[in-house]
């Protein structure tokens, strides 16, 4: 790919907010090509049901405002437009929108917790969600999905100059839920993103973090780990556009997978813009495989469109435990059991240590400490 | 009073047989070295003895304690008394020191040691060998130098005290301070009497801190000659020539 051919992600630049503007998935497509469409249960199609039921509760920090509002809200929709299908699909159904606010120049004083509770996988449910923060305004938010469900969403990260926004969102929905969510970042001057995604449960699960600046000084590191277990489909898409000059962005990614049918998808697209001068971007996704049957497609791509970067680099290995490792603590007494349970979290610790909200590292330490008990 | 007790003992890796009958018998309060050239098969009698699963054993007998080590696990090995000082020490990302020797303390004493105590027990062997105490927190054996691994590896082996510690090149790689630092950390584990040393060495230099009861010379998968402290004396003048000639007649 020269420079004055069209940017591969050019596939990422097609948006609108009308499901129509979108053809049917097949599943040849580029971007739903890892899918399992058939296990979406029409959320692709139109075929979906939608009497199913996402409730949504919020336990905010004190200073921090939140807004249940209607479609017709001018506010939704400023940050992202639709990029897919399922998206424009979600942005099109749903009924009510979550809105929290972090005024200017405000910190909050404890993280804001949106519990997003599935009532069953029998039918569809869309959502929206918009978070807002203020210029040097500061927050930690917990997006937390449970239960049972078939759900797509858009989540807009608004974060305005100088704000910050820490994001934990955690995937913790039972066996036979189908998630299909965008979360999209759009980052004001100096503005700091922090976003970390722990996916563990659901049938299939396809969730596409991204990031655009519109001003030159954001600082963006999308964090991810995730468990698969047999049968199970985890998707994690990334995209980090650099369009403005001297930004910086961090993608790191691990995941574990274990069983028959584990799926794991990785795909990692940064794409720095001929204007992006000094753009300071690397990306990583590592997965550790632990048992025959399971399988991990890791898809990094970078697309540099000007000579003056800062730096940018992308990484990307799948592989077993390693026998050494497992010798040499079980050389040491301790059992096999015991030794691949270091190892992994061993994998997993420098992620875990990102995770700013104590309870959820520890429940995401027990839940890792759960799968390994599996 | 423990034994080791190799019958033998013959190993292969893959198809090719490294190990051709090698029969040792090391007794708590003894100190045995191992001396030979490179590709004798030294490292080889170490991790085979230890369970390494490269290492298959096509025939001959380990037991400690007259327990047959062979039908052990790696992890069972150990606990059963058995210690491999590795040459080259494993790196382990993200597992810390101290949580990889308090699991290891754990699984070969039978139960957690109290916190407090574990600390304290820590933090005097770590002075002993004069690891900074801060390597407590850092992931095992990653970015440590060679001399810091080594250390490391001794300072398992104090804490752990197993009834037969087989120390392979321990000494390789190291500074004469580390060298006598390493030594020092290997005679307080002798000075009890009651364990015994399989020291594997290619170098007669740690011996003069670490003496040895009994020097065999390894050669071409086997012990070629056996004898006192004398013997390595004569390695030290002599070089190997004389065994690897030997051996490949």
């Amino acid at each position: 790919m020269g420079l004055e051919t069209k940017p591969l992600s050019t596939l990422h630049e097609k948006s609108s907010y009308d499901v129509a503007d979108f053809p049917v998935p097949t599943g040849r497509e580029e971007e739903w090509r890892f899918t399992p469409l058939s296990r979406l249960k029409g959320l692709h199609n139109g075929t979906a049901a939608v009497t199913g039921g996402v409730v949504v509760d919020v336990e905010a920090a004190p200073e921090v405002r939140v807004e249940t509002v209607g479609r017709d809200d001018a506010r939704l929709g400023k940050a992202y437009t639709p990029a897919d299908r399922v998206s424009a699909q979600a942005y099109s159904s749903f009924e009510k929108a979550t809105v929290v606010t972090v005024p200017k120049m405000t910190a909050a004083s404890r993280p804001t917790v949106i519990t997003l509770r599935g009532s069953g996988a029998g039918a569809a449910a869309y959502g929206h969600i918009l978070v807002s923060v203020e210029p040097m305004a500061e927050a930690v938010l917990v997006l937390d999905h449970r239960g049972s469900a078939v759900y797509a969403d858009n989540v807009e990260f608004d974060v305005a100059e100088g704000g910050t926004l820490k994001v934990v969102s955690l995937q913790d929905w039972d066996d036979d839920a189908v998630h299909v969510s965008h979360h999209h970042a759009r980052l004001g001057k100096d503005a700091t993103f922090r976003s970390f995604v722990v996916t563990l449960g659901g049938d299939l699960v396809r969730l596409s973090p991204s990031v655009s600046y519109t001003a030159p000084g954001g600082d963006a590191d999308l964090t991810g780990l995730y468990f698969v277990d047999e049968g199970q489909h985890l998707e994690h898409r990334l995209l980090v556009d650099h369009s403005v000059p001297n930004c910086r962005s961090n993608v790191t990614y691990k995941g574990a997978l274990q069983g028959d049918g584990a799926h794991a998808v990785w795909i990692g697209d940064v794409i720095i813009r001929a204007e992006a001068e000094g753009t300071d971007t690397y990306e990583l996704n590592r997965n550790l495989i632990l048992t025959d049957g399971a399988r991990a497609d890791s898809v990094p791509n970078l697309e540099i469109l000007t000579g003056e970067v800062a730096g940018a680099g992308h990484a990307s290995a799948s592989g077993r435990l390693d026998d050494e490792h497992i010798f040499y603590l079980q050389a040491r007494g301790i059992p096999f059991d015991e030794a691949r349970r270091l190892v992994i979290h061993g994998f997993f610790a420098q992620l875990l240590e990102k995770i700013e909200v104590p309870e959820i590292r520890e429940r995401v330490l027990s839940a890792v400490e759960a799968e390994l008990a599996r | 009073m423990s034994t080791l007790e190799i019958r033998d003992l013959h190993v292969a890796v893959g198809d090719k047989e490294i190990l051709r009958g090698v029969d040792l018998t090391v007794r708590s309060g003894e100190t045995h070295a191992i001396m030979g050239p490179n590709g004798s098969g030294k490292s080889t009698l170490a991790y085979a003895v230890a369970g390494h699963p490269k290492y298959t054993v096509t025939s001959g007998t380990v037991l400690l304690d007259g327990e047959d080590l062979l039908e052990m696990s790696v992890d069972e090995r150990a606990r059963a008394g058995l210690f491999l000082a590795m040459q080259y020490p494993v790196e382990v990302p993200g597992v810390s020191v101290s949580n990889f020797l308090r699991s290891a303390i754990t699984a070969v004493r039978g139960e957690a040691p109290k916190l407090r105590e574990f600390a304290k027990e820590l933090k005097g062997g770590m002075d002993a060998l004069s690891i900074d105490p801060a390597f407590a927190q850092r992931n095992t054996n990653e970015g440590f130098s060679g001399g810091e691994k080594k250390r490391h590896e001794i300072l398992q082996l104090e804490l752990l005290k197993p009834k037969i510690a087989v120390l392979d090149e321990t000494d390789s790689g190291l500074d004469v301070d580390a060298l006598r630092v390493v030594s020092e950390g290997i005679n307080r584990f002798r000075a009890s009497g009651d364990t015994g040393v399989l020291l594997i060495t290619h170098y007669t230099r740690i011996l003069r801190y670490v003496k040895p009861d009994f020097v065999h010379v390894f050669a071409g998968g086997r012990v070629v000659e056996e004898g006192g402290p004398e013997l390595a004396d004569k390695l030290e003048a002599e070089g190997y020539e004389a065994y690897t000639s030997k051996a490949s007649a």
